[in-house]
């Protein structure tokens, strides 16, 4: 029982795993792009949470919209300012400028928020599930299931929606999308709003069962490279089963071998990946 | 009335010299062929019009509007549509979804019922077809499909770069006798092609590229009849060495 229990837990885990690496892999799907910085999104959007909660009350859905949104915003500046840019420099240009965008929000974070960890104040979701006799809090049953549905909400969004193909349109043939009348540099805007405010309410997501400090945006970003990596680049639902895969993993290499040996366990697996299957579970050979 | 005029279109890509001195006139209601063999410039000069590469000289009018270095999505949206060469369809996505990118520029969405229609009545092949992805096409369902794709934005003019390239001579009758039929129903057409017969033949005017420049021009039937450009296009040379092109200078 205690076995099930720690699976469903490493699944509710990693479906918010899988909504903030989905708008990783969005971005690169969309301009060959790698976005240094979007650990940091996520963890912004705790802290929006946080501020929401703290100024202005209300639940769950405030403050993870409202992290939604505030990310979004950010998201279509850090385009508009700085990635439109650099977007036709060399690869290395391209790397510095997301990475010092990392370092500047990780430490202005630092400089506002302080290098102590935080947690959202008791919100109204609490308490405990008893389904079958496996126990699942509240907090973490909602976050998940959430994280799900957004993460689908997304894949909806790109593959049924005039809007999204007009979004695939643009990263497949972005002359050919312009001579549709399309203007890539809006799509492009939106898909770095979609990919920072998907990054901004899975950070909201987090933020009601876990505390953290301003350093948790490099472990996220991490985990969102070996998840994006995992499902193969671009693929939105690859990184939704990847993301379910990482959380159930993590959560049972912490179970058998301790909780520090969760991300040796999955960083050894996903070299081991690597090395067998370069393209990713469903990315392109 | 003339629709489109280009007056002396210079493109360098770098240092290469993508089109040196290209002029042409479209009139209203009229097919223009722009004649010329593989690298004489004819891809270039519709890109430049469409607003996909920056002229370096010369300049493009458009209804009395000078439209030279406006961006592609502007361009389209005053009705003056490109179907690029290799037709360039989304192939990851569906047929419909490639027709409604067409009609991304439609001011009015309320056409796009109407436009649909008329599309899937004109191939009824694509109604078949209209849920399987662009990129499991043949040859000649890419080549409608492109073409449904370019009149779901309405165009005033449409111009099609090498429309027949890498068609059956089946499909490519069939190609003709469609741009046929559209131009009857007002549709002004500016058609790059390599291959001349078919082309002279719908064509009312036509210009002859060469090397990036406008060598010749005349009524379709007159060119048709031209040594030169016989020379220039079926490579029959009048003697050793004629058809060879000279290097730009």
């Amino acid at each position: 029982m205690l076995l099930a229990q720690v699976i469903v837990g490493g699944l509710l885990l990693g479906a918010i795993y899988a909504l903030f690496s989905s708008g990783l892999t969005l971005i690169w799907g969309m301009m060959n792009f790698i976005n240094f910085a979007h650990g940091e999104f996520v963890m912004l959007g705790m802290y929006v949470a946080l501020l929401v909660v703290v100024w202005l009350g209300g639940g769950p859905a405030t403050f993870g919209f409202a992290a939604a949104f505030a990310l979004f915003v950010l998201g279509v500046i850090v385009y508009a300012s700085l990635i439109r840019h650099v977007m036709r420099g060399p690869m290395l240009a391209q790397i510095l400028s997301t990475f010092g965008l990392a370092l500047l929000l990780r430490y202005t974070a630092f400089w506002i928020f302080s290098a102590n960890f935080v947690s959202l104040p008791q919100v109204s979701l609490s308490g405990t599930l008893n389904v079958g006799g496996i126990l699942m809090p509240v907090p973490q049953l909602v976050a998940g299931v959430a994280a799900i549905a957004l993460t689908l909400g997304l894949h909806l969004l790109l593959t049924r929606t005039t809007v999204g193909s007009q979004l695939l349109a643009v990263a497949e043939d972005r002359n050919a999308a312009m001579l549709m009348g399309i203007r890539p540099d809006r799509m492009q805007a939106l898909a770095w709003g979609l990919a920072a405010g998907s990054a901004g309410i899975a950070g909201a997501l987090m933020a009601v069962s876990y505390p953290w400090s301003p350093s948790v945006g490099e472990t996220f970003g991490l985990t969102a490279f070996v998840v994006v990596t995992l499902g193969g680049f671009g693929s939105v639902p690859g990184a939704m089963y990847a993301g379910l895969i990482i959380g159930l993993i993590q959560a049972l290499s912490a179970y058998w071998l301790g909780p520090i040996y969760k991300d040796i366990v999955v960083y050894a697996l996903f070299a081991a990946l690597l090395w067998l299957r370069p393209q990713g579970l469903m990315g392109k050979a | 009335m003339t629709e489109l005029r280009v007056s002396h279109l210079k493109v360098h890509y770098g240092d290469l010299i993508g089109v040196s001195d290209v002029s042409l006139r479209v009139e209203a209601g009229s097919i223009v062929a722009l004649l010329g063999s593989n690298g004489s410039g004819k891809t270039t000069t519709l890109n430049a019009i469409a607003g996909l590469v920056q002229p370096s000289g010369g300049s493009i009018e458009w209804r009395g509007e000078t439209i030279t270095r406006q961006p592609a999505y502007a361009i389209v949206a005053k009705g003056l549509a490109l179907s690029p060469e290799g037709w360039r369809l989304f192939v990851s996505q569906t047929v419909e979804q490639n027709l409604r990118l067409g009609a991304a520029v439609l001011a009015d969405k309320s056409r796009m019922a109407a436009l649909f229609e008329r599309v899937y009545a004109m191939f009824p092949r694509l109604t078949e077809r209209r849920h399987q992805l662009a990129g499991t096409l043949s040859g000649g369902e890419r080549q409608m499909l492109a073409l449904g794709r370019a009149l779901m934005s309405e165009p005033r003019l449409l111009m099609l770069d090498e429309p027949s390239l890498g068609l059956a001579p089946g499909v490519v009758e069939a190609l003709y006798e469609t741009l046929d039929r559209l131009h009857k129903e007002g549709l002004t057409l500016l058609l790059a092609e390599q291959s001349i017969p078919l082309a002279l033949d719908i064509a009312d005017y036509a210009y002859v590229l060469q090397t990036g420049r406008t060598v010749l021009e005349g009524k379709g039937a007159d060119l048709e009849k031209n040594e030169q450009v016989q020379e220039i296009y079926l490579g029959i040379a009048t003697q050793p060495g004629a058809g060879d092109t000279p290097r730009p200078t």
